[in-house]
């Protein structure tokens, strides 16, 4: 195959608001030259701090959805009967024939009440579901999506955003794509590891961040991804530390170092810098972070 | 009533929103951990476990004899979860959404439907709350089905608070639909207000009423505030920031019992929710005094 | 007999590409008639999950009996044994140089995915 070998880091962290969007924010300005891949496509905060210059826009279109004629419709409720969503709704005022309609929102694109419709009444249409972009920042060519208020997310957003991540990275001979993954461990995370050089994740010295570390930790090994974990904020919980320290170590992954809690994040945020790029207590230790990483991620 | 938390952001406080609204609720009330791949409400409400019970959906199972591999079970799945390929038909479970249209497409009939699991719904309780969670198996991508399996559980006749996941896509959706109030957790910073108001457009969309709670006041600026003063939207409760609610949070505490002074503040959420739903309009906004 | 290579471009010059379910095209080569025909594999590509499926049912079509890729996950692996198709793990940079090293019998057939599946 041709081409250089491309690392990616994906940064991760089961639980929501331990600061992995900060992180990889700092990650992206000590790098310099990476390419930036924002897959946290359903509350994309990184661009506020990046501060992105669109380049392009893509439509991004996933599935289809049910949308009934009402001109056409009989109102016999076969597609009530045989939707398992409960994504069909019946209007009218309880006289006469009702009126069926398909709920965007509840619609899985499956395809069953178009099929079974007898008065071939219902179509179905691609379903545009947001966008995505290609843009350029102050660390380097960033990619990043917007995905529709209450839109499926199967993860073929992430994967659209990755994808286009490493294409950029091929083109221009870049040898590092930096991901800023989404919470949780459903199909958009798995859709932003599989494959990755080296997964981070992000936790806090809580027992919710340590419950939910060892649930992506699992997913992780599932897809056998190398994990390495940091703790932040470390300094709330100095104990619950240590036991997460622990555990990390024990299910196979690597420590690579502690960030201290520091009011001056969102100082930071405010002012649309990484907190690298500034006076706070916590750079150190995001510095010595990054170090460690580079050294274990064959970077 | 079913209440719902949710918010854009995920870490603002949804989950300590909720478990702590249930703790000074006063009479019995269930609580709905609706954040399948993430559940944290039981580390709180340390419950006895009352049932468990595994989840599954509806995917498809071929039979070979009856199977002639005409392919019309993979024309139809928009999911790739079924196939012809050669003379035998495979099924991918993990991939199958269970609409069941497959079986019904069958010219031979030679489709019926097995339960493929895919997470546990547990039940808990603790002094005046039952806590309903649901958990996903890890490694299984669709969490929409088990929320909405959780959500078959509530108690008619009891009322709910229902902790949301973290978003505003279709899990957040599967979860929040069907509530009366939403209360929205945000923090004062940009990331916050940023996913507030894609939270505030969800919920809008969804057509339930809804208001705001801020945690962590003093940690950034009043751009939150001004955003919902601007669209009249109320603020049912404010927390400031205090690190010994973060130390609280870390070793599993309920605020309320770790820093007592905080129950009349859960407590205001509670009524000015009340408030809002049964008046239908704006409760005063609540602004931190100290 | 005819083979298909996993590629992004539309001649034997054109790189090998690693993937197989997300794989631009496939290029099909008869070797009895030493010609070739490049099949688009796009509905794969756009495939929200199951790309690998996707592929696999474009593949069977095209009557070949083996594929020559980089690697195959294992949706895709099990989707191609269901049909008789060998795959054949290829790390040459061009569909000439796999085509090369596939006649002279270099190539190992894979007897199980090698790598983890996506949801890419």
């Amino acid at each position: 195959m041709s081409g250089t070998k491309i690392k990616e880091l994906v940064v991760v962290s089961g639980k929501g608001g331990t600061g992995k969007t900060s992180l990889t924010a700092s990650f992206a300005v000590l790098a310099g030259h990476a390419v930036i891949a924002d897959c946290d496509v359903d509350a994309a905060d990184l661009h506020l701090i990046l501060v992105p210059q669109v380049r392009y826009r893509h439509e991004f279109k996933s599935g289809h959805e049910a949308v009934i004629r009402v001109e056409n419709c009989l109102g016999c409720g076969e597609c009530m009967k045989n939707c398992r969503f409960d994504a069909v709704r019946t209007s009218g005022d309880g006289t006469g024939v009702p009126v069926f309609s398909i709920d965007p929102v509840s619609c899985e694109g499956c395809g069953v009440c178009v099929c079974f419709c007898p008065a071939h009444a219902i179509d179905f249409p691609e379903r545009v579901c947001g966008e995505w972009m290609v843009s350029e920042t102050r660390c380097g060519s960033m990619v990043h999506a917007r995905l529709g208020v209450a839109a499926e997310n199967s993860g073929k957003l992430v994967s659209t955003v990755r994808r286009e991540a490493r294409r950029i990275a091929e083109e221009h001979g870049n040898g590092l794509i930096i991901v800023d993954g989404p919470p949780g461990i459903g199909c958009p995370v798995i859709s932003s590891v599989t494959g990755a050089s080296l997964v981070l994740a992000v936790t806090e010295p809580t027992v919710s961040g340590e419950h939910d570390l060892e649930r992506l930790i699992a997913l992780t090994r599932h897809f056998s991804v190398p994990t390495a974990v940091c703790v932040n904020k470390w300094d709330i919980n100095p104990g619950m530390t240590e036991v997460i320290e622990r555990k990390a170590l024990e299910a196979g992954a690597r420590v690579v170092g502690r960030i201290r809690y520091d009011s001056a994040v969102t100082a930071a945020q405010l002012r649309e810098l990484a907190v690298v790029e500034t006076e706070a207590p916590s750079a150190g230790d995001i510095r010595h972070v990054w170090e460690k990483l580079k050294g274990k991620e064959n970077c | 009533m079913i209440i719902a938390v949710a918010s854009g952001k995920g870490g603002t406080g949804k989950t300590t929103v909720s478990v702590n609204m249930a703790r000074v609720y006063g009479s019995r009330v269930q609580i709905l951990d609706c954040d399948v791949e993430e559940p944290n409400s039981h580390l709180f409400l340390k419950g006895t476990l009352l049932e468990r019970e595994v989840s599954s959906i509806p995917v498809p199972m071929v039979d070979e004899s009856r199977c002639n591999a005409c392919g019309k079970c993979g024309g139809f799945c928009q999911y790739h979860a079924i196939v012809s390929l050669g003379t035998t038909t495979l099924v991918f479970p993990e991939l199958c959404h269970g609409c069941g249209g497959c079986a019904k497409v069958c010219p031979a009939g030679a489709i019926r439907e097995e339960g493929r699991r895919i997470g546990v719904i547990e039940t808990l309780e603790t002094d005046n709350v039952t806590l309903i969670q649901g958990r996903l198996d890890v490694g299984v991508a669709l969490a929409p089905p088990l929320i909405r399996s959780v959500k078959s559980r509530l108690q008619g006749g009891l009322p709910a608070i229902l902790d949301a996941p973290p978003g505003t896509s279709c899990p957040v959706i599967a979860a929040i639909r069907g509530s009366d109030l939403v209360a929205l957790v945000t923090e004062p910073t940009p990331f916050g207000l940023h996913d507030l108001k894609l939270a505030v457009d969800m919920v809008k969309e969804l057509g339930i009423p809804f208001g705001v709670v801020i945690n962590r006041v003093g940690i950034g600026d009043d751009r939150v505030h001004m955003f919902c003063g601007e669209r009249k939207i109320p603020v049912l409760l404010e927390i400031p920031d205090d690190r010994r609610i973060a130390e609280a949070y870390s070793r599993g505490e309920l605020v309320v019992d770790a820093l007592p002074e905080y129950r009349s503040r859960f407590a205001t959420l509670l009524w000015n929710i009340k408030e809002f739903w049964s008046n239908g309009r704006g409760v005063n906004n609540v602004r931190d005094e100290n | 007999m005819k083979i298909a290579f996993t590629t992004s471009g539309e001649t034997l010059d054109s790189p090998l590409d690693g993937r197989f379910g997300r794989a631009q095209r496939f290029l099909v080569y008869d070797l009895e008639k030493d010609y070739y025909e490049v099949v688009d594999n796009r509905r794969s590509v756009n495939a929200a999950q199951g790309a690998g499926i996707q592929a696999a049912e474009t593949v069977v079509r095209t009557g070949v009996g083996g594929i020559v890729t980089g690697h195959c996950g294992p949706k895709a692996f099990r989707a191609l044994c269901a049909a008789g198709i060998t795959i054949y793990s290829c790390g040459e940079p061009t569909v000439a140089s796999a085509l090369e090293a596939f006649k002279a019998g270099r190539l190992q057939a894979m007897d199980s995915a090698d790598v983890e599946g996506h949801w890419v």
